[in-house]
C-alpha cells in the first residue's frame, strides 16, 4: 500500500471562469466539489455510513456480539437482511459495527498525522538548517521501511507490553485497548507512520511561500516566528492539509483491515471488516454471502475516500487541474 | 553534483537499514513474553532458564544487539524459537525464492494489464473507453487483494472448476494464476493511472504533433514517440509498487496457501517467534530499500534530462 498520494484523476469539465473576488477559497472550493458528482456522491456516502455508525444501537435490532445458534449461516432474509454468520451473528449488525472502526481508524490516524506531520513540516520548512536536516532525515529514514512490516512490529510490541502490565497509566491504557477489541496498537502503529507524507508536502509548501512578499510584508510588520507561521505561512497549506489528509484515511482504513485480516489487529467478537472477510474465507464455498458484504463495504468506503480526495483536490487547487 | 547524490542516496541506506534493525531488535527483545511460556502448560523455571541461556537470551541486551547484527550480516539469522530444529535461515531460504517468484510473475501480470490500460485510457481521453479504464484502476486501488484472491477462489475453483483452491506449484502450473493475478491487481490499477496521466502529457507536445505532421502512422507516433517518453515517470513508481507487491503477499499466500515469506511471517508473529519476525523484518526491509535504491539511481540514466 503505497504511501505517496497518487496523481489527481484529470478533471473532465473546462477551465473554469476566474472566481468573482468577494467569493473566498472555500466558498469557490464548494462550488466546484458540488459540481464534481463523484466527490458529491462520495460525500454523501461517507455522510450517511457515518450517521449508521452512530446510530448503531437504533438501527438494528440485534447486537453486533449476539450469538444465536438457532440461526447459523443463514443467508439474507426479513430477520436478518444480510444473512448471519457461522455462530448466527445478524451480519448486517456487524457491519455497520464494523464501519465504527474503519471510521475511527481513519479519523484517529489523520488527527495523530496532523499533529505530528503539519508543525513538524511547518518547522522544518521555515526555519531550514539543522532543524530541517534532522527532521527530513527521519522521514526520510522512516520512508523507506517498509510500512506494513513496521506497524506490525510496533503493534506486535504494544499489544503484548500492554496485556503485561499491571497499574498505572499503561494498565488504564491496556484495559481501554481491551475494550476496543485490541485497536489501539493499530491506531498508534498507523499514526507513527502516516505522518511523513504531510510534513514532506507541508515543509515543501512552507518552503515555498516563506519567500513571497505577504510573508516579508508580515515580518518587516513585526511579526513573530509564531505569528508568521500559524496566521500566515499555516493557513496557505491548508489545502495541501486537507487533500493528503482526505487520501490517508482509506489507506489507514485499508491497513487496519488488512491487519485485522491477517488475524493480528482487532480480536473477536470485535466485527472489523478484515476480520469479517477472513472469517468468511473458510466457508467461502457454502456461504459466499458472508465475503460479499464486508469486502463490498470495505472496497465501497474506500473508493467513496478516494473519490472525495480526488474532488478535494481539484476543488481546492484549480492550477493542478487540466 | 551527480556524483555526491549518488554517495549520498547510497549512504542513507545505512542509516535507514540500522534505524530498522535497532528499533526492530529493541521492540522484540522488550516485548514481553515468548513462546515457552504462552504455551497451555508452561516449562520448569529450570527449563526455561536453560533454554535461556541455550539462545543467548541471559546476556547483556547490548551485546546481543552487537552479537546478532554480526551474524545477520553474514546471513545467519538465529535460530527459530517455535520450530525447534530449523534456523531462520533455513526457512527464509525455502520460503523467501517462492515470494520472489510469485513477485516477479504478479509485476508481469501488473504490467500486461496496467500500460495498455493507461495507454488506451490517453489515446480516448475522454470517451466511454477512458471513463472505463479510469474506473477499472480506481476499482483495483480500493480493492484489497485478500478480497480479489477470495474472490478468484470462488469463482474460479470453487464454481468453474479451472484451478485448484490453494498451494504452490512453481510459476508454469495453474495454481500460480489465482495468488499472481490477486497480487497484480493493485500494482496494475497504479501503473494505468501513472500511465494515462504521463501520456496525457506527452501526447500534448510539441514533438507528437511533428510527428504527426510528418505523416508518421498513428501506431508508431504513439509506440515510438509518445510512449517511450510517457514511461519514464512511470518509472519512478516502480519502486513504490515493488514495496507493496512484496508486503502484499502476506495477505495473498495466507490466503491461497502459498508457502512462502509472507505467510512464515504472519505465522511467526501469531507464535511469538521473534528471531523469525526480526530475520524476516531485516531481509524484506533490506530487499525493499535496496529495490528503492536501484530505481532512484537508474532513473537518471534512462531519462538524461533528469541530473541527479
Amino acid at each position: 500500500m503505497a504511501q505517496t498520494a497518487l496523481p489527481a484523476a484529470p478533471a473532465t469539465l473546462g477551465q473554469e471562469p476566474r472566481a468573482k473576488p468577494a467569493k473566498s477559497l472555500w466558498s469557490d472550493a464548494w462550488r466546484r466539489l458540488r459540481r464534481s458528482r463523484p466527490a458529491f456522491v462520495s460525500a454523501l456516502l461517507i455522510a450517511s455510513l457515518a450517521v449508521l455508525a452512530i446510530v448503531h444501537p437504533l438501527v438494528t435490532e440485534h447486537g453486533y456480539a449476539e450469538q444465536n445458534y438457532d440461526v447459523i449461516t443463514q443467508p439474507p432474509s426479513r430477520e436478518h437482511l444480510l444473512g448471519t454468520d457461522q455462530l448466527g451473528r445478524d451480519i448486517l449488525s456487524r457491519l455497520i459495527f464494523g464501519a465504527r472502526i474503519s471510521l475511527a481508524v481513519g479519523l484517529t490516524v489523520q488527527t495523530v498525522i496532523l499533529l505530528i506531520g503539519v508543525p513538524a513540516g511547518l518547522v522544518a520548512g521555515f526555519y531550514g538548517g539543522k532543524i530541517d536536516m534532522l527532521l527530513m532525515r527521519t522521514v526520510d529514514v522512516l520512508y523507506s521501511l517498509p510500512s506494513l512490516l513496521f506497524v506490525i512490529v510496533i503493534m506486535t510490541f504494544l499489544r503484548a507490553k500492554l496485556q503485561a502490565s499491571q497499574g498505572g497509566i499503561t494498565a488504564a491504557i491496556g484495559a481501554l485497548d481491551e475494550r476496543t477489541g485490541g485497536l489501539i496498537g493499530v491506531f498508534i502503529g498507523l499514526g507513527l507512520i502516516s505522518w511523513l507524507t504531510v510534513a514532506r508536502l507541508v515543509r515543501a509548501q512552507t518552503m515555498a511561500l516563506k519567500q513571497k512578499e505577504f510573508v516579508e510584508a508580515a515580518r518587516s510588520l513585526g511579526a513573530t516566528d509564531r505569528e508568521t507561521m500559524l496566521r500566515h505561512l499555516l493557513p496557505n497549506t491548508v489545502a495541501v492539509i486537507v487533500v493528503t489528509a482526505t487520501l490517508g484515511i482509506p489507506l489507514a482504513i485499508l491497513y487496519e483491515a488488512g491487519i485485522s485480516f491477517l488475524g493480528l489487529g482487532a480480536t473477536p467478537p470485535m466485527p472489523s471488516w478484515g476480520l469479517m472477510i477472513s472469517e468468511a474465507i473458510p466457508n467461502l464455498r457454502a456461504y459466499p454471502y458472508m465475503l460479499v458484504s464486508p469486502a463490498l463495504a470495505l472496497s465501497a468506503t474506500v473508493l467513496a475516500f478516494n473519490f472525495l480526495g480526488d474532488g478535494l483536490r481539484d476543488a481546492l487547487d484549480p492550477w493542478m487541474r487540466r | 553534483m551527480r556524483r555526491t547524490y549518488v554517495i549520498r542516496r547510497v549512504l542513507l541506506l545505512f542509516p535507514t537499514l540500522l534505524a530498522l534493525y535497532t528499533l526492530t531488535f529493541f521492540l522484540m527483545h522488550a516485548t514481553p513474553g515468548g513462546p515457552w511460556d504462552s504455551s497451555e502448560k508452561p516449562l520448569p523455571a529450570a527449563v526455561q532458564e536453560q533454554l535461556k541461556r541455550a539462545y543467548g537470551l541471559d546476556k547483556p541486551l547490548w551485546r546481543q544487539y552487537v552479537a546478532y547484527l554480526g551474524k545477520a550480516v553474514q546471513g545467519d539469522f538465529g535460530p527459530s524459537y517455535a520450530q525447534r530444529s530449523r534456523t531462520v535461515t533455513d526457512i527464509v531460504k525455502t520460503s523467501f525464492p517462492v515470494s520472489l517468484k510469485l513477485a516477479a510473475v504478479a509485476m508481469l501480470v501488473a504490467t500486461l494489464i496496467g500500460l495498455p490500460l493507461g495507454i488506451v485510457g490517453a489515446l480516448r481521453h475522454n470517451t466511454w473507453l477512458d471513463h472505463l479504464a479510469t474506473f477499472v484502476s480506481i476499482v483495483g486501488i480500493s480493492t484489497p487483494s485478500y478480497v480479489v484472491a477470495s474472490l478468484l477462489v470462488l469463482i474460479l475453483a470453487s464454481q468453474l472448476h479451472l484451478v485448484p483452491t490453494g498451494g504452490w506449484d512453481g510459476i508454469f502450473s495453474p495454481r500460480i494464476v489465482v495468488p499472481a493475478v490477486a497480487l497484480a491487481l493493485y500494482p496494475a490499477a497504479v501503473l494505468a493511472r501513472y500511465t494515462r496521466s504521463s501520456m496525457l502529457d506527452v501526447l500534448r507536445t510539441d514533438y507528437v504533433r511533428t510527428a504527426r505532421a510528418k505523416g508518421l502512422r498513428e501506431g508508431a507516433v504513439v509506440v515510438a514517440h509518445a510512449l517511450k517518453n510517457a514511461l519514464l515517470p512511470v518509472i519512478t513508481v516502480a519502486g513504490i509498487v515493488l514495496a507493496d507487491v512484496m508486503t502484499g503477499s502476506f495477505f495473498v499466500e495466507t490466503v491461497y496457501q502459498v508457502p512462502g515469506i509472507g505467510r512464515f511471517f504472519v505465522q511467526s508473529i501469531s507464535g511469538r517467534d521473534y528471531p523469525v519476525i526480526l530475520g524476516t523484518v531485516l531481509l524484506l526491509g533490506t530487499v525493499i530499500s535496496v529495490m528503492n535504491l536501484i530505481v532512484d539511481l537508474l532513473y537518471p540514466l534512462i531519462d538524461p534530462r533528469i541530473g541527479f
